[in-house]
């Protein structure tokens, strides 16, 4: 049973989000890089799991992404993974990028690949089903929940005001969000195997580009709060009506 | 050369969000002097044909209840054969659940560029520019899309229906369904909750209201806005509300004309889940939380007094109007 657990890389929750050369380019000075949230918290630690029920499970994380990106796939790599590719290129188009992975999805004969919900920098929600369509998998998007039992998975994604649940044979692409697993700090001992573990670099195969970042832009700012005094309600539910037309 | 529409639809009835991305595609088709047409799968109740007043002229449809349930591969197979038969150059989705599962794996089928989570018209007066959210929320990103067939899936909420006049026809696609591989054996609605994402007015509430048994007057207040409800991630981890009523930068992303957060500080991480909203409204006994700066309207106050005493008024103002 083999597991490919995609990992992108994605700016600090808190990090201030400012750009540079007239505004085409994401600044990245004094940027904390990160592990995408859904793809740490969630797929990965899912994957974890299974592997810990069945030890016949092996684990391969895929990042495509520059140099850059080494420490958080090697912090992945000590939460849990056996072994990681990185495929060498700095790409924002969804379409080069799910190609590069579906490519080595296609030549590894995975059973089950996990992506996060969306990256929280580009929030493109695009990789998963990509890559599902180029491996001709069925495609679960949004997963709260996934259990597996031999070679069916029984998954619980969100749907328009509600869940639904089914279950689909493997070889399957499963998105991850929230309830899907829980959070997990690496350990001093998955920090140490994390060193040895294989980290192989791979050149991208050819692949079309097929949008690029033109610009970027920043909200305009609020106008300031106005502050209505607290026995004073009404006066709000008049501005909410009045002014702002929203109730 | 023509926009194809996605028209999304649950329990046989057309989503808010696709009747938005039905005026944006028309709106997109009348830029380039060119037809929109629209898609449904699976069998619908509404009435299609009233869908003309949003700017379509024709609906392909494939009425067969074996696409009641969304199947990314089969919807994706069946409409990639819409696009060819009609020749569309631009599909538009919306953004919400099924347009997450499907939209890309229409691009990656017909090697489409896609731009998803867009939030404006496309610039086509050089290419074909489309602006979206990125950093949930915290800035936009301009992409320009470079190949022949265009897909774009819009934000629900930010863009407005406009219903003017029109009556659309409806084509029956002759299509051929595949089994799916994805077998449902339940389906949990929230029944008479209003989905947060498709919500105009959501109430929120965080760790300052001191725990579960004390939601009764966000409830309350919600109810009498029907609204939707939501809290931040503290909440949602200590399952004082359910999980998926979680927003922020990795829970629910909303953008609803109004946002009541009570009791919640403003993180960063809260407000990237919510900053697209029209309208904020802070409730906060502490003066000095965070999320005054990212309000339109705050009351500096107690939320177990503050609350009540909004609901009533908005009573007393509704039974005035
Ligand atoms: C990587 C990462 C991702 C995260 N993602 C999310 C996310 O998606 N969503 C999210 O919400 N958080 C997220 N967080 C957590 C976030 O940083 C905050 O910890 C969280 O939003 C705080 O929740 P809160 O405002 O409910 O609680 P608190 O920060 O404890 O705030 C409670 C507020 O209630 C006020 N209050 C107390 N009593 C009253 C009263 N009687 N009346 C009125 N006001 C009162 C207080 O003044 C305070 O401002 C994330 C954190 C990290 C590190
Ligand atoms: N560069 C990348 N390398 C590996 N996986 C990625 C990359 N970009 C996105 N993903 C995966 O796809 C998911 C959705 O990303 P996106 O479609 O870009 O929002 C992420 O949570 C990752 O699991």
């Amino acid at each position: 049973m083999k597991i490919l657990v995609c990992i992108s890389k994605t700016p600090d929750t808190t990090a201030k989000i400012a750009f540079t050369d007239g505004n085409t380019k994401f600044d990245e000075a004094n940027v904390q890089w990160i592990i995408n949230p859904y793809d740490e918290w969630y797929s990965l630690v899912r994957a974890i799991e299974l592997k810990e029920k069945d030890a016949a499970v092996s684990i391969h994380l895929i990042t495509v992404g520059n140099a850059d990106s080494e420490p958080i796939i090697r912090k992945a790599l000590a939460l849990g993974g056996d072994e990681a590719i990185r495929v060498n290129s700095n790409s924002n188009d969804a379409y080069f990028i799910a190609t590069q992975i579906a490519s080595i999805a296609n030549e590894g004969g995975y059973d089950l690949i996990f992506t996060g919900k969306e990256t929280i920098d580009y929030n493109g929600s695009s990789i998963g089903g990509m890559i599902a369509e180029l491996t001709d998998a069925p495609f679960i998007s949004l997963a709260t929940k996934f259990e597996l039992v031999g070679t069916t998975a029984t998954i619980t994604r969100e749907i328009d005001g509600g869940e639904e649940v089914a279950d689909v044979i493997l070889p399957l692409v499963v998105s991850c969000q929230k309830g899907v697993a829980e959070q997990r700090i690496p350990n001093m001992r998955g920090i140490m195997a994390a060193r040895t573990k294989p980290l192989k670099v791979v050149e991208p195969t050819d692949a079309d580009t097929l949008s690029s970042i033109i610009s970027f832009e920043l909200p305009p700012a609020k106008a300031g709060v106005k502050l209505v005094a607290a026995d004073n309600v009404s006066e709000l539910v008049r501005l909410l009506h009045e002014e702002a037309k929203a109730i | 050369m023509s926009v194809l529409i996605f028209i999304d639809q649950s329990d046989g009835h057309v989503k808010k969000s696709s009747l938005e991305a039905i005026t944006y595609g028309a709106d997109i088709a009348k830029q380039l002097g060119i037809a929109a047409e629209g898609i449904v799968l699976g069998t619908v109740s509404d009435d299609l044909t009233a869908l003309g007043k949003y700017g379509i002229s024709k609906i392909h449809q494939v009425n067969n209840n074996a696409l009641d349930h969304v199947d990314a591969q089969l919807y994706a197979k069946i409409i990639a054969e819409a696009v060819t038969l009609s020749g569309a150059k631009i599909l538009v989705f919306s953004h919400n659940q099924t347009g997450k599962a499907v939209a890309a794996r229409v691009a990656a089928r017909l090697k489409a560029g896609i731009v998803s989570g867009a939030c404006a018209l496309p610039d086509t007066s050089n290419g074909f520019v489309v602006k979206k959210t990125v950093f949930s929320g915290k800035a936009f990103a301009n992409i320009s899309i470079l190949s022949d067939i265009k897909v774009i899936s819009l934000n629900p909420n930010s863009y407005q229906t406009i219903a003017g006049e029109g009556i659309a026809t409806i084509a029956d696609l002759n299509i051929t369904v595949a089994p799916s591989r994805i077998k449902v054996t339940a389906i949990n609605k929230v029944s008479g909750e209003i989905p947060l994402t498709e919500a105009d007015i959501v109430v929120s509430g965080g760790r300052g209201l001191k725990g579960p048994e004390n939601w009764g007057i966000l409830l309350d207040l919600a109810k009498e806005l029907g609204a939707a409800t939501a809290c931040s991630r503290p909440v949602g981890d200590a399952h004082w509300r359910p999980h998926h009523e979680h927003v922020g930068q990795t829970g629910v992303q909303v953008a609803p004309n109004l946002y009541i957060a009570i009791g919640i500080s403003g993180a960063i991480q809260h407000l990237a889940g919510v900053n697209r909203s029209k309208v904020i409204v802070v409730i906060n006994k502490d003066a000095e939380a965070p999320f005054f700066k990212a309000a339109d309207y705050g009351i500096v106050g107690d939320a177990f007094e503050v609350v009540p005493q909004l609901t009533a008024a908005i009573k007393k103002m509704k039974a005035s109007v």
